[in-house]
C-alpha cells in the first residue's frame, strides 16, 4: 500500500444541486494529493452523460431556498406545474454563473483532468437500459466487488 | 517577490484551490505564486491546501477588498 491518501466516493443523486458534491469533493481532494475514486450508481449515472441535463426541483424539499419569496406565498402544489422544474433549473444555473460557481461540465473536467478515477455500476446500467454510447469515455464500469477493491484501501469513504 | 500570479477573483470554491494547485504544478520548488482571490472562503482553504500539500503559506492578508496569498512551492 502506497502512503498516498485515498477518497472513495458514491455518487447515488442525479439532480444539478447534488451533482456538485461528489465533483467538488473529489476534484479537490486531487489537488490535495488523494488518489480519488467515485464509484455512480443509480441516478448518480446521470452525472456520467456526454450531454448534461440535468435539473433542481423544490419538490419535497422544503429546504431550498426559492427567489422572490416564492416559498411564502406559493402552495407546495404550486411547485408541480408545468415548466416549474425548468423554471427553477435555469434561475439555479444562472446564480450559479454569476457566483462563480463551477459547472458540473466544468468540474467533471477538472476531475479527469486531475485523474480522478470514474467507475459505474454496471449492474445500473442494465437496470435502466442505459446506453453507454451516452456516457463520455473516461468511464469504467464495474460492481460492489469493484468499489470495495479500492474503497477497502481508502482513508476516507463517502456515500452521496 | 512572486514568480508567477494567479487571480482568481470572482471564482468560487473549489475553482481557487484548484487553479492554485494547476499553477504551481507549472512553477520549480522554491517558486512564489501570488494569489487573488475574492472568495472568503479561500482564506481558511488556503491555510488548509497548504498544510495538506507541504506548499508554504509566506503570507496571507487582505488588499482592497479582496484576498490574497503567497505560496512557495515546495
Amino acid at each position: 500500500m502506497s502512503d498516498e491518501k485515498k477518497l472513495a466516493i458514491i455518487a447515488t443523486k442525479g439532480s444539478l444541486d447534488w451533482a456538485y458534491p461528489p465533483f467538488i469533493l473529489a476534484s479537490t481532494a486531487a489537488a490535495l494529493g488523494y488518489e480519488t475514486q467515485i464509484f455512480f450508481t443509480f441516478y448518480g449515472l446521470q452525472l456520467l452523460r456526454k450531454r448534461l441535463a440535468l435539473e433542481v426541483t423544490p419538490l419535497g424539499n422544503p429546504g431550498m431556498p426559492m427567489p422572490m419569496g416564492m416559498d411564502k406565498w406559493f402552495p407546495v402544489l404550486g411547485t408541480t406545474l408545468p415548466g416549474m422544474q425548468a423554471m427553477m433549473t435555469m434561475m439555479m444555473k444562472k446564480k450559479m454563473a454569476d457566483k462563480g460557481v463551477a459547472s458540473i461540465d466544468d468540474l467533471r473536467s477538472l476531475c479527469l483532468e486531475a485523474e480522478v478515477k470514474f467507475v459505474a455500476c454496471q449492474m445500473t446500467v442494465d437496470l435502466f437500459d442505459m446506453d453507454t454510447a451516452d456516457f463520455i469515455s473516461d468511464v469504467e464500469y464495474g460492481g460492489a466487488a469493484t468499489f470495495f477493491e479500492f474503497a477497502g484501501e481508502t482513508d476516507i469513504c463517502l456515500y452521496i | 517577490m512572486a514568480d508567477q500570479e494567479l487571480d482568481a477573483s470572482g471564482l468560487n470554491c473549489p475553482l481557487p484551490i484548484l487553479r492554485a494547485k494547476k499553477a504551481l504544478g507549472g512553477m520549480e520548488a522554491g517558486q512564489i505564486l501570488h494569489i487573488i482571490a475574492t472568495d472568503p472562503g479561500s482564506v481558511k482553504d488556503f491555510e488548509a491546501f497548504a498544510k495538506q500539500t507541504g506548499n508554504e503559506l509566506i503570507s496571507s492578508g487582505e488588499e482592497g477588498g479582496k484576498f490574497v496569498f503567497d505560496i512557495k512551492k515546495s
